[in-house]
């Protein structure tokens, strides 16, 4: 039943080859960074492998690092084997011009309000997502508020004094 | 009503006190605005509207310590419909904003409203692209309650100025070019 490090990596690195960018381990659980065009058959084989058996999809959640060209916007998929206790990161990155990955919402149903909030904050576009639409922000909404080039502050205030925050 | 001295109970019950009028043998005659004012203002209705903290403050205003009941507002109407106050207390999300707003417009006249602690004010610490800075942007504010959160007595403090306010307006308060204007500021009705 126990599932390791070095079982994952060789099995993704078998079934998959170049799709698997890199394997590194941090805090613990080793991160997987693959190809976003190969997401959903890697997600699907995680998923549906006897022996991987990732049947639960903790969380998706999405990062921005502006610094990186072309691979800007990130969406990390946190996986957990239940049976072997075994957590895996996967991580996809995008380039900010076009971020589209396809969905896994049929893979993990779990997954389709995690891709909306993703999709909330990061702007990800989530493709063959059923209901791709804002869920924690109001609708009227015109950024994404996590992208590093959107304010976090509310842009209607008009009684803060600059020189008192420092800028 | 206030009795001749020689009659005060020994218990000191505490009434309203009573308006300013013409009295003698067997009849007390004074202005209906200031009846009417006085009645309102000990049995107002408040509708709690709590989304955070202070709504946890609101509680121990309730409660027996602090006991809003002694001015007349033991009666929590969770219906906007039979409310007289709207209490707002918390951070009023902009997600909620139409929800406040859609209570207040389902309160019927005359209404009041108080903003209590630093977030219904003022959007308070969360300087945020998801929160309302202050309620006063979709509704009039009657009065604001500061604090983050206020201590019951500054709760209790709010709803005594409300109560003035309710006691020395004019009935006609709400038919007034001002009060209309207001409100179509606001874009209601």
């Amino acid at each position: 039943m126990a599932l390791n490090n070095d079982t994952v990596i060789s099995r993704l690195n078998e079934t998959f080859g170049g799709k698997i960018l890199s394997t590194e381990l941090s805090a613990d659980f080793l991160n997987v960074e693959v190809a976003a065009d190969a997401l959903k058959e890697i997600a699907k084989f995680l998923r549906n492998d006897p022996e991987m058996s990732f049947i639960y999809l903790t969380d998706i959640c999405g990062v921005h690092m502006p610094e990186q060209k072309d691979r800007e916007l990130g969406v990390v998929y946190h996986l957990h084997n239940l049976v072997a206790n075994y957590r895996l990161r996967v991580k996809t990155w995008l380039p900010v011009t076009n971020p589209e990955v396809d969905s896994v919402t049929d893979i993990w149903t779990g997954a389709n309000w995690m891709e909306r909030e993703t999709y909330d904050f990061f702007g990800v576009i989530f493709t063959g997502h059923p209901n791709l639409k804002r869920i924690l922000n109001v609708d009227h909404m015109e950024m994404f508020p996590l992208r590093k080039e959107f304010p976090l502050e509310d842009s209607s205030r008009e009684d803060k004094d600059d020189r008192f925050f420092g800028r | 009503m206030e009795k001749p001295e020689s009659q005060v109970d020994k218990r000191e019950i505490k009434l309203a006190k009573m308006p300013p009028g013409m009295e003698g043998q067997g009849f007390f005659a004074t202005t209906l605005d200031s009846v009417i004012g006085l009645a309102r203002s000990n049995s107002m209705w408040p509708l709690p509207f709590a989304t955070s903290c202070c709504g946890i403050e609101f509680m121990a205003t309730m409660g027996a310590n602090y006991d809003l009941a002694r001015f007349g507002s033991e009666r929590m109407s969770f219906s906007p419909r039979q409310a007289d106050l709207l209490m707002v207390m918390g951070t009023i999300a902009k997600k909620m904003a139409p929800i406040l707003r859609q209570v207040y417009e389902q309160m019927a006249e005359p209404k009041w409203v108080i903003a209590v602690g630093a977030c219904a004010t003022s959007g308070g610490i969360f300087d945020s692209y998801s929160v309302l800075q202050g309620i006063d942007r979709i509704i009039p504010v009657d009065v604001y309650v500061p604090g983050c959160a206020p201590r019951p007595e500054q709760i209790l403090d709010g709803v005594m100025r409300i109560q003035d306010l309710v006691k020395n307006e004019s009935l006609r308060r709400r038919n007034q070019p001002e009060y209309k204007q207001l409100l179509a500021s606001y874009g209601i009705e």
